[in-house]
């Protein structure tokens, strides 16, 4: 990896000075200002990104014009906005690279993963019949996660394990903030020195990854230290044994071209509302045949084919998952942000926020600050095949300040106007492994501005010296 | 004086550079005690406090012997926990449940201080936390000490109810 070339996508191309502009005009919220008038500085774009008028006019759209039950009457509006809400399942599908009938709406990313765990526990209860075997876990095997997950995608893989006997195990992380694949497959390799499992029983010498592993549920991108995972070796070696892959691309997705039929992954998830969309709907992306397969775990209206009081043929996915009145302004205002951002160009979106990694590491400069996470801004090798020459972070920083608690650091940043996220970020087990409670994340999204991130610089550089921190 | 100092005022930022009562100290065996641990679930600031209570004697009131804590996190909440020690130490427990009372108060007060100035004097340096009555995120950072004091009195069988 190198420091001084850093990735930038296919294209190579960022926003020109004026194209930015007219980005940042389309962001209605980013004209306001905060605190007596101070102009805001929205560096907490990893929590929620902030939404283009293009997304908001498109839920009032739907609201005024097209409102109607989908997939049920036959009515003119009924029509209208079954189309609506079929389309924003397309623009979906093209920004992650799927196929249409592989996106599965959700409210949310969390759900989404919740949805795989436990229909993968329905599977191993002998829902799903034979076509459903393939998910069955139990005593005795394996679901591996990482030591750097959101507790969004380790908490429902935590229960699995209770509710089915199989073991927990996670790949550590280094002191650079990057998973440590040494133990990853055995062929002689070391499990990490942080390598773990819930209850080790001596099998010791096997490879995180080996015969027993069922499931494989890792981030993309670190929502704490922003760092790439080695997605493709990840697969390789889940795939060498059988295992399902499940990706958490909810920091992937808003930042980086993501095409995951190329990564290879069975099963992925991300949320609208990181991605420029609205809140309360994200999308579950699975390889045809496994969601053709998975039992469905909310039942009901809408996801059935034959109803009788004996029993209940299902829908075919996505159908089949999505049971009950969806959330349709809000898959359609989705929809609409995938559009804004392909249209974007999720190379230039890359290679801007690229420069923008590159800016916010220069925190580290600042006597007292230390980033958590990678320190620089590297490019993929050959052996990240379809991520090769991409960056292998993106821009969402953590760091700690000496003597002075996150909290406190936020508040000084506040009263600037300068909104950073503090706290542990929903990964309370990656700050342990660090030894801290809290840090400071500042992140960018596409409308995120070089002078942006210096006057945050400025901000974060006065911190120390108001807490009297020596 | 901006917002910002009016919150981290300097009795604060002194309390939590040398905080008092820091450090769990042993109970007499004759005295009532009880001990909390308290988490800000949102931040992970935390704080272990046990309480000492000299039990009345002869029908007279018990009282806080004293209040010992182990803690970290925020400058608010490492500040508040002690501002808390010093002021409850060696109070009656209705005294004791009259501070907290109080205490809510100001934090309730969206930044404007109790309406009653000689109530507000019984909360000594406490008052210093009239500024982050102002920011709703930050008024739990104040109160965490609070609820470790009143559930460890719970938990030392001195207060009867934790409501």
């Amino acid at each position: 990896m190198t420091t001084t070339e850093v990735g930038t996508g296919p294209s190579g191309r960022t926003f020109t000075p004026a194209e930015l502009v007219a980005v940042r005009a389309d962001f209605p919220l980013l004209g306001r200002t905060v605190r007596d008038g101070k102009r805001l500085v929205y560096l907490d774009s990893a929590a929620t990104s902030q939404k283009p008028q293009v997304v908001l006019d498109t839920e009032v759209d739907f609201y005024e014009q097209r409102n109607a039950a989908v997939h049920r009457g036959a009515h003119a509006l009924a029509e209208e906005a079954t189309e609506a809400f079929e389309h924003a399942r397309q623009q979906v599908a093209a920004l992650v690279g799927t196929d249409v009938g592989e996106i599965v709406w959700t409210p949310g990313a969390t759900t989404g993963i919740n949805l795989v765990a436990t229909g993968i526990q329905h599977a191993t209860l002998g829902r799903g019949g034979e076509a459903a075997e393939r998910f069955r876990v139990g005593p005795g095997d394996e679901i591996l996660v990482t030591e750097a997950e959101h507790h969004s995608n380790l908490v429902p893989w935590q229960e699995l394990a209770a509710r089915t006997g199989a073991t927990l195990r996670w790949i550590p992380v280094g002191d650079d903030g990057r998973l440590d694949l040494s133990g990853l497959e055995a062929a002689g390799g070391t499990t990490g020195s942080g390598a773990g499992r819930a209850d080790d029983d001596g099998r010791g010498g096997a490879g995180l990854i080996n015969e027993r592993t069922r499931v494989v549920a890792f981030a993309h991108v670190s929502n704490v230290t922003g760092a790439v995972a080695p997605v493709s070796r990840i697969v390789a070696a889940a795939r060498r044994v059988g295992a399902l892959t499940v990706l958490d691309a909810c920091q992937s997705v808003p930042h980086r071209p993501v095409d995951l039929h190329a990564l290879g992954v069975d099963f992925a998830v991300f949320s609208a509302h990181k991605t420029l969309g609205p809140t309360g709907v994200g999308a579950l992306y699975g390889r045809r045949e496994l969601l053709e397969a998975l039992p469905p775990v909310t039942t009901g209206g809408s996801m059935v084919e034959v109803v009788t009081m004996e029993g209940t043929t299902f829908a075919p996915p996505p159908l089949k998952f999505e049971a009950g009145t969806q959330m349709v302004a809000q898959a359609v205002g989705f929809g609409a942000a995938a559009d804004y951002l392909r249209e974007l160009g999720m190379d230039a979106v890359c290679a801007h926020e690229a420069e923008l990694a590159t800016e916010l590491l220069r925190i580290a400069e600042i006597p007292g600050v230390r980033v958590i996470g990678p320190a620089t801004v590297g490019t993929l090798g050959q052996d990240a095949g379809p991520e090769a020459g991409l960056p292998d972070r993106v821009a969402a920083v953590s760091f700690v300040v000496d003597g002075v608690h996150a909290h406190d650091v936020g508040q000084v940043l506040d009263d600037a106007g300068i909104a950073v996220r503090v706290g542990h970020h929903c990964a309370q087990p990656l700050h342990r492994r660090f030894g801290i409670a809290a840090t400071a994340r500042a992140s960018a999204s596409v409308y995120t501005t070089v002078d942006e991130v210096t006057a945050f610089r400025e901000a974060l550089a006065g911190v120390r010296a108001f807490f009297g921190a020596e | 004086m901006s917002s910002l100092e009016q919150m981290y005022q300097q009795v604060i930022l002194d309390h939590a550079k040398h905080p008092v009562g820091r450090g769990l100290v042993a109970v007499d065996a004759d005295h009532l005690h009880g001990e909390s641990h308290q988490v800000n679930p949102t931040c992970g600031d935390e704080v272990t406090l046990r309480v000492d209570v000299l039990p009345g004697v002869d029908g007279g009131p018990a009282r806080v012997a004293g209040v010992s804590w182990e803690g970290q996190g925020c400058s608010i909440s490492q500040a508040s926990v002690s501002v808390m020690t010093e002021l409850v130490s060696d109070q009656p427990l209705d005294e004791v449940a009259r501070l907290d009372a109080l205490f809510h108060d100001l934090m309730g007060s969206r930044g404007k201080g109790l309406d009653d100035e000689g109530v507000e004097d019984d909360l000594g340096d406490a008052t210093a936390f009239t500024g982050v009555s102002k920011y709703p995120a930050r008024i739990k950072c104040a109160l965490l000490g609070w609820a470790a004091l009143k559930d460890s009195l719970v938990r030392s069988g001195a207060s009867a109810t934790n409501d």
